[in-house]
């Protein structure tokens, strides 16, 4: 394809991408807090609160012009944590996923083109990962190793995987049949070739997508692990344990625990409308 | 016949991911963190005290006699000790299973219940509003943290309305005892008891609402895109241009096999229902396995964490079995062909 007509091609799929309100919003979003999490310490009110700060005469303020998400037990600025906190949550899902995504695609790459022992073997440990509920496998990682972020990923991402498998394989075993990969395997093609070169290629839009689905969902396992105290320790913030903290306040300090909530809840939206509105612009069904 | 083979099938399918489980949750909790015993007793305990400990749990045999051991005791339903409360974890877990078997089951029937006709609903009218209105839902519910709905139900309907109970089963001071099932309307119900089945439902609506949205979304969505599927179907079709009556045609024909994906899903999604009611059991107060677990991995209590976990997964793998032999009933089509898709 010339250049002109890729670059065609990606305005046309910009236009299609653009009349998707959802889609929009998600893309949004998903910039936004990026660009908050990555500009921090510039763009929040009291950078020095995301430290363990005391600060007692301005404990538990509503919220207001000079503190927009109010201020938490201990007086520190709450919209300033939970920009911070979103540095962790993206964090998370991006390594996460950046471990999952190659190493599930590669795996169901194995599994459709192979066959036999390999396909075997390889989606039998799907099964027994999709037998264990994540946050249980990561509570008990965490337990058993010492409760940090870092742990907590590495539980996560060690049973993700497996989702990855599931799509790809699923795939490969259709785009296997296809005519033009028999050709590529009667001119003698290599087999790297052809999985990396020919299949891969044909993969790539539904995995976008699930992964921009997953990124959500990943998030919120995070959040769900450092609410129940096993993600990260504080004092850096943390949305989970900020929603946690908080909640020993409601219903009269609402805001410690619903506006840290209410972040979560923004950025998980931002991934899962985004995932949705890829999915419609590349036309992959039944990836969920 | 054709069915005993499918049911073989899928059992020995099953005992297959639990052995697999079994030597994931082994390599978890015996290799990964070095010595159990020394953890169990601190670091002040005697090398004595440890090594007694060690034999005494056999952590001094090579790994594959333990792992022996392990899985001979799992057979027999037995998960060993706590380290720390020395009591059976057996016991423990037999205590605290029917809390969150109760809320897990009412979180189930809620899901589907308003689930299943969501999703036929924005079928029926698709692109327009009511169509619009459940995929906007689904797509909120299934992205909204289980605990910040939780906290967001508890204070709404238990502190500003007042109208419901936000903590435990029961109110306190209740004078029953849940010894047949363990599940508190069941036992209420046989022992005909009814204010107990009551207030054990009064007890359950928030944390089961709460754990349920986002599978009722799930199933929404699942629901909605399955039928819309089948009505593309020609025996669709025909019933159309033979005048069948919408209403027979969309729940006689149409619903039955558009069943299947939901049905299906709701199996995998236990694994997520089951993370999920950690989290709501600890905002609730909910005597269930969660609190126990919780309290276990924040001590390390090893067997306790080991017995936690595989049961969890033995209660998602017994129920993916029900369900496949359930989606077997209702589209033989599968029966045949073996394995779901």
């Amino acid at each position: 394809m010339s250049d002109l007509a890729a670059l065609s091609n990606s305005f046309q799929n910009w236009y299609r991408f653009s009349r998707n309100p959802t889609a929009v919003i998600g893309l949004l979003i998903v910039v936004v807090a990026i660009l908050a999490a990555l500009l921090a310490p510039h763009i929040t009110p009291y950078p020095d609160h995301v430290g363990a700060i005391v600060d007692f005469r301005n404990r538990h303020q509503p919220p207001s012009a000079a503190h927009w998400f109010g201020t938490d037990n201990v007086g520190r600025d709450i919209l300033t944590r939970v920009i911070f906190g979103l540095r962790v949550s993206l964090m998370l899902a991006f390594v996460v996923l950046i471990i999952a995504v190659p190493f599930g695609t590669v795996m169901g790459l194995l599994a459709g083109y192979f066959g036999g022992w390999t396909e075997i073997v390889i989606m039998r440990l799907t099964d027994i990962a999709l037998a264990l509920p994540p946050l249980i496998m990561a509570l008990a990682v965490a337990a058993v190793l010492e409760p940090s972020l870092m742990n907590a990923m590495l539980a996560i991402a060690s049973l993700w995987w497996t989702w990855h498998t599931r799509l790809v394989y699923s795939m490969v075993r259709q785009i296997r049949a296809l005519e033009y990969v028999e050709a590529a395997e009667t001119l003698g093609a290599s087999k790297v070739h052809i999985l990396f070169r020919e299949i891969l290629p044909n993969c790539i839009s539904a995995i976008a997508v699930k992964t921009s689905l997953d990124a959500g969902f990943v998030i919120l396992i995070g959040a769900s692990l450092s609410f129940l105290g096993l993600g990260i320790q504080p004092p850096t913030p943390d949305l989970g344990t900020m929603v946690s903290d908080g909640a020993s306040f409601l219903p009269d300090y609402w805001w410690e625990s619903l506006l840290p909530g209410s972040a979560i809840l923004f950025v998980a939206l931002g991934f899962n409308l985004l995932g949705d509105g890829l999915r419609d612009l590349f036309d992959v069904e039944d990836v969920r | 016949m054709e069915f005993l083979g499918f049911l073989a099938r899928r059992l020995a399918w099953s005992v297959l991911v639990l052995v697999g489980l079994s030597v994931v949750i082994f390599v978890i909790a015996r290799v990964v963190p070095g010595d159990p015993a020394r953890m169990a007793l601190g670091p002040r305990a005697s090398l004595e005290q440890v090594t007694e400990l060690q034999e005494k749990l056999g952590l001094n045999l090579p790994l594959y006699q333990q792992y022996g051991r392990f899985v001979g005791g799992l057979a027999r339903g037995e998960l060993g000790q706590s380290l720390l409360t020395e009591r059976s974890v057996n016991l423990d877990i037999r205590t605290t299973f029917p809390a969150t078997l109760e809320l897990v089951i009412t979180t189930v029937i809620i899901a589907f219940l308003f689930g299943v006709p969501l999703g036929v609903a924005a079928a029926r009218w698709k692109d327009r509003w009511p169509d619009n209105l459940v995929r906007a839902f689904a797509i909120v519910a299934a992205v909204m943290p289980t605990f910040f709905i939780a906290l967001l139900l508890q204070v709404l309907a238990g502190y500003v309305l007042q109208i419901l109970p936000t903590t435990g089963r029961l109110p306190t001071g209740t004078d029953f005892q849940a010894d047949i099932t363990g599940l508190l309307i069941v036992d209420g119900l046989l022992k005909g008891q009814f204010h107990v089945v009551f207030e054990a439902m009064r007890h359950l609506l928030l944390p089961a609402l709460a754990l349920s949205l986002a599978t009722m979304g799930q199933m929404a969505r699942i629901t909605r895109a399955s039928m819309i599927d089948v009505s593309r179907q020609d025996y669709i079709e025909a019933a159309r241009a033979f005048g069948v009556p919408d209403r027979v045609r969309l729940f006689k024909y149409q619903l039955r096999p558009a069943f299947v994906p939901p049905l299906t899903i709701m199996g995998l999604e236990f694994a997520s229902l089951i993370g999920g009611a950690f989290v709501v059991e600890l905002i609730f107060s909910w005597p269930g396995m969660a609190a126990y677990g919780i309290r276990a991995i924040t001590q390390k209590d090893l067997n306790a964490i080991m017995g936690v976990v595989m049961v969890s997964g033995l209660f998602f793998v017994l129920v993916n079995l029900l369900i496949d032999v359930l989606v077997g009933w209702v589209d033989p089509r599968i029966r045949i062909r073996g394995r779901r898709a």
